[in-house]
């Protein structure tokens, strides 16, 4: 859990904006059409202050559409939306001071520096130059960038550009923040780099709320997870409520001989609660404990004399999210595709 | 209003600051204009008639508002990366006043262009072209080109915010801008065009504002032609900074 805990309400209530008690994001109702497509279609969330809620959802599950109207950028249909205890229409420039956003392609200035870029957007909040410039510089050093401040951003890579977006979006120390799908498209180590950011930001009381396409992602970093799939929130809880309901970590055997399938079924059986399935020459099982799995299924296997090609564990993915939620495969829809030519096209 | 002025400064600045590093564009308005100044003087001007006056004297108004109107271009490929790049949703999540994207990227193309109308009234100055006017015609020919100029960036704002691509953005304002130069005074006297063209290229607003610069700086006749080239400036703002505008705000609300 983040420090917030610790800070007496009041001093909690003055961080994120909302009044103390209120959560810092509500969202009751939210229906947003492009033409015919209905985005999102009576999505309701809430994130208490200093939590990090995690919208989860394939491709076009109406997620970014979610960010962009929290972000004041879209105009709801219908539906209340409040961030920080203000009304996203009614006290939208209010908000504006509120907020933090970092969306799925790094909005940044190529041909300006790194240091350039946040000093323009402190300057747009209303700091004076010398303030905006004395916090690049302090983000510039805590997003390890100090080095490249004075390079023009075109020279950075795929990971620095990403932190500096997401360092454009901390400028005015904003209590509530959106990252739209943050570590898409990064390597895995700046993906883990980013995290690590991310985490320590919430640590310091920060509300955020950020989309995600990974649930390994959203399990690392969100408190609570809501589920989006056609624009409609299929599921809510924390990540370990999720996981259990699509079953945990599941062990699969191939084995050498599809003649012993009964025989590993059979070993196999007391290590999960439901009954294993077979699958061709593979045996899967959804396992209670992750810890000596496959010690023990070694153990049992290898007592029942079946010989074993490959032993894993696999964990859930959003596939398996999915399929336990709704039966289905996730599918990616057209949404984003659709805001972008809606943005562009005439 | 304190607001809109800071940011459009600092919107201004962002946008002046880029063109130190993309020194290719730089070139776009110095040495281009310049080289179709000499080649137009060099190699066409001895073939074409222009009574009553020299063909530098003619042909040097007339090529400073031909590229003070294709100025805006770089209106209409910043916008454009700014929409394509998430710039435009940062700058709407931010609490900055909102015309000021659109306010302060067509300001910065005011300075670009009247570096552009220096370098090729330093040039024209260099081959012999000579002012027949007084101080205050002077200024106020430089008047008129910035404020021409300034209509014409709200134009290619609109266009930078309606098209896909920066690369269509280019062709698009290329095609419309590039035959209404062409077709008008600013190269040859109407006179000497077939009847349609002749008729449009009298009547087309370019032809009006060369005219204007014209009667300012080499005594041509004047006529109404200077307070028609600002009534013209001042109709294409109010038409395309309201298109503009309504364009940037569905551009970037959906």
């Amino acid at each position: 859990m983040p420090p917030t805990t610790q800070v007496p309400p009041a001093a909690a209530g003055a961080r994120t904006g909302a009044p103390p008690g209120e959560p810092a994001i509500a969202v009751r109702g939210l229906v947003k059409s492009f033409g015919d497509v209905r985005a999102l279609d009576g999505v309701s969330f809430e994130a208490a202050p200093g939590t990090v809620l995690g919208l989860l959802g394939p491709n076009g599950a109406g997620k970014t559409t979610a960010v962009r109207v929290l972000a004041t950028l879209l105009a709801p249909d219908a539906g209340s939306v409040c961030v920080a205890g203000l009304d996203v229409v009614e006290d939208a420039t209010k908000l504006r001071h509120q907020i933090g956003l970092a969306g799925q392609y790094a909005a940044i200035d190529e041909n300006l520096t790194g240091l350039e870029n946040l000093v323009m957007v402190g300057r747009l909040y209303g700091m004076p130059r010398a303030q905006a410039k004395a916090r690049g510089r302090e983000l510039l050093g805590d997003f390890d960038l100090l080095d490249a401040a004075d390079r023009p951003a075109k020279t950075y890579s795929g990971g620095m550009r990403r932190r500096l977006d997401l360092a454009a979006a901390l400028v005015a120390k904003p209590p509530v923040l959106f990252l739209d799908e943050p570590t898409s498209g990064l390597d895995p180590r700046s993906r883990l780099a980013l995290w690590e950011t991310i985490e320590a930001l919430v640590a310091e009381g920060t509300t955020l709320l950020l989309t995600t396409q990974y649930l390994d992602e959203a399990d690392r970093l969100a408190d609570r997870i809501a589920v989006i799939d056609h624009g409609k929130v299929i599921a809510e809880g924390t990540p370990d409520e999720l996981k259990d309901r699509v079953g945990g970590e599941r062990l699969e055997a191939r084995l050498t001989d599809d003649a012993d399938v009964a025989a590993a079924v059979r070993a196999l059986a007391p290590m999960g609660d439901e009954p294993p399935v077979a699958d061709g020459s593979v045996v899967k099982v959804g396992v209670r404990r992750r810890s000596g799995a496959l010690v023990e299924a070694v153990r049992r296997l290898d007592e029942a004399g079946v010989g074993v090609d490959d032993l894993g564990m696999r964990r859930p993915t959003l596939d398996d999210v999915f399929l336990a939620l709704t039966g289905r495969v996730a599918e990616s829809a057209d949404e984003d595709q659709i805001d972008e030519n809606e943005r562009t096209a005439p | 209003m304190r607001r809109l002025v800071t940011d459009t400064m600092i919107v201004t600045e962002r946008n002046l600051v880029r063109l130190t590093r993309a020194p290719d564009l730089v070139l776009a308005f110095t040495v281009q204009p310049v080289m179709f100044l000499l080649l137009f003087v060099y190699v066409f001007g001895g073939a074409i008639v222009t009574p009553g006056y020299e063909y530098k004297d003619f042909l040097l108004p007339g090529i400073i508002v031909q590229n003070i109107a294709f100025g805006g271009f770089v209106t209409a490929l910043g916008l454009n990366e700014d929409v394509k790049k998430g710039l435009i949703d940062r700058f709407r999540s931010l609490p900055m006043a909102r015309p000021a994207v659109l306010a302060g990227r067509t300001l910065a193309d005011v300075f670009t262009n009247a570096l552009s109308v220096a370098v090729l009234l330093g040039t024209g100055l260099i081959i012999g072209f000579s002012f027949q006017a007084s101080f205050i015609e002077i200024i106020g020919g430089l008047g008129l080109l910035l404020l021409f100029g300034y209509a014409f960036s709200w134009v290619f704002a609109w266009l930078g915010l309606l098209v896909s691509s920066p690369e269509a953005a280019n062709s698009v304002g290329f095609i419309a801008v590039f035959p209404l130069t062409f077709v008008s005074s600013a190269f040859v006297p109407p006179e000497s065009m077939p009847g349609a063209l002749k008729w449009f290229a009298e009547v087309n607003p370019f032809s009006i504002v060369v005219n204007a610069m014209r009667a300012l700086w080499i005594g041509g006749p004047a006529g109404n032609n200077v307070w028609g080239a600002v009534v013209w400036s001042l109709v294409i703002l109010v038409i395309f900074a309201p298109l503009a505008v309504r364009r940037y705000r569905r551009a970037a609300s959906s």
